[in-house]
């Protein structure tokens, strides 16, 4: 058993005139450590100028996500026994820019996230007095699925189409489009089409497919969009035939 | 819905692919392997040129030839697109791609019904 890991971690020291380099550390090596143990190891002995997001570590808040050894993972559900003898390569997530060391800059996810509208939109809201909205398990199931994303955006970092189209909405911002279209409380259908059909939404989409292979929720964008882009078609080749029909 | 092309040419790079996955195996047995192999016995070409004129062959060679062009088209657009990063051409490569398809459709009606 090893005694020791090796991790070669991308450091950016954005305020100095340094280029990103890797920085070499030695960890204690533990069967029980998972790579965010690691880099906390190192940040509490090591080197406290080491920046990284974390926080719940336990797979939920989605704040960990980086690359390990080229594959965008949760560094909270990742152990490093996976990667012996290593060395292991740890660098932020990429389709990204980086702020500071593994810290990325997510103002573009963001402003991705609330273009398609993930929240549920009526069109009219009914008074409290009349209670709440009424939801069947099979209705619940449908979208629950989509309902799963913790916004890691390891997807983001896998799908070569973001890399090359910086416009494009992305894996996580359409499944939980779909999320909410699929909701049997939610009638803002329309609008988020009006978004996602659209050259820069889900027509991107290639199907690589590299987006569900990473989620750490088995929320499945891939299938998602694919589901979309079939509900789309749809859509458009009734507008072409029936163009008499409610727009 | 503001008007975009992409769902017309992805709902028949769809059609095309499913159309495609299900018959091309099976021609490509029957006269790739059944037939050269001896397993089923040789049809001449009097009876299969007849075959090929009757309405329903001809509409299923002509639609499998069709679609299965046009799926091609979709994906080698984006496979020119985002594989060899030619984006800039977008307009060359559409009209090459699916004016292929289109060509090789004419041809297709041509060879089937003209001919």
């Amino acid at each position: 058993m090893a005694e020791s890991i090796t991790l070669e971690i991308f450091r950016y020291l954005s305020e100095s005139e340094t280029k990103p380099a890797f920085q070499t550390y030695e960890v204690p090596f533990r069967r029980d450590w998972v790579i965010l143990d690691a880099l906390n190891y190192i940040k509490d002995n090591l080197d406290g100028t080491l920046s990284f997001r974390w926080s719940c570590r336990m797979g939920v808040c989605g704040s960990c996500g980086m690359m390990v050894d080229g594959t965008p993972v949760l560094t909270c559900a990742t152990f490093m026994e996976k990667f012996l003898p290593g060395p292991i390569r740890v660098e932020p997530l990429v389709n990204f820019p980086a702020v500071r060391d593994l810290v990325i800059e997510m103002d573009d996810f963001m402003g991705k996230l609330s273009r398609v509208k993930p929240w549920i939109i009526r069109d009219e809201e009914k008074p409290l007095s009349q209670g709440e909205y009424i939801q069947t398990p099979a209705q619940l199931h449908d979208y629950k699925q989509y309902s799963m994303c913790i916004n890691c955006m390891l997807c983001y970092a896998a799908c070569p189409i973001v890399g090359l189209e910086p416009g494009f909405v992305g894996p996580a911002a359409i499944a939980l489009a779909q999320r909410y279209n699929l909701d049997n409380r939610d009638q803002g259908k329309k609008e988020r089409m009006e978004v996602l059909s659209q050259d820069d939404g889900i027509y991107e989409c290639t199907l690589v497919g590299e987006c569900s292979v990473v989620c750490p929720k088995s929320v499945d964008p891939a299938g998602a969009i694919q589901r979309y882009k079939a509900t789309t078609a749809m859509e458009w080749w009734k507008s072409l035939l029936l163009p008499w029909g409610k727009k | 819905m503001k008007r975009t092309f992409e769902p017309f040419w992805w709902s028949l790079f769809g059609a095309g692919g499913v159309i495609s996955a299900f018959f091309v195996p099976v021609l490509l047995f029957l006269n790739g392997l059944a037939i050269p192999l001896g397993w089923i016995d040789q049809p001449s070409y009097e009876n299969l040129a007849a075959l090929a004129k009757t309405p329903l062959v001809r509409m299923f060679l002509g639609v499998l030839i069709s679609f299965s062009l046009l799926h091609w088209a979709h994906r080698f657009r984006f496979t020119l697109y985002d594989g060899l990063q030619l984006k800039h051409l977008n307009v060359l490569i559409a009209v090459l791609c699916y004016g292929g398809a289109i060509v090789g459709t004419l041809a297709a009606v041509y060879t089937l019904w003209i001919s």
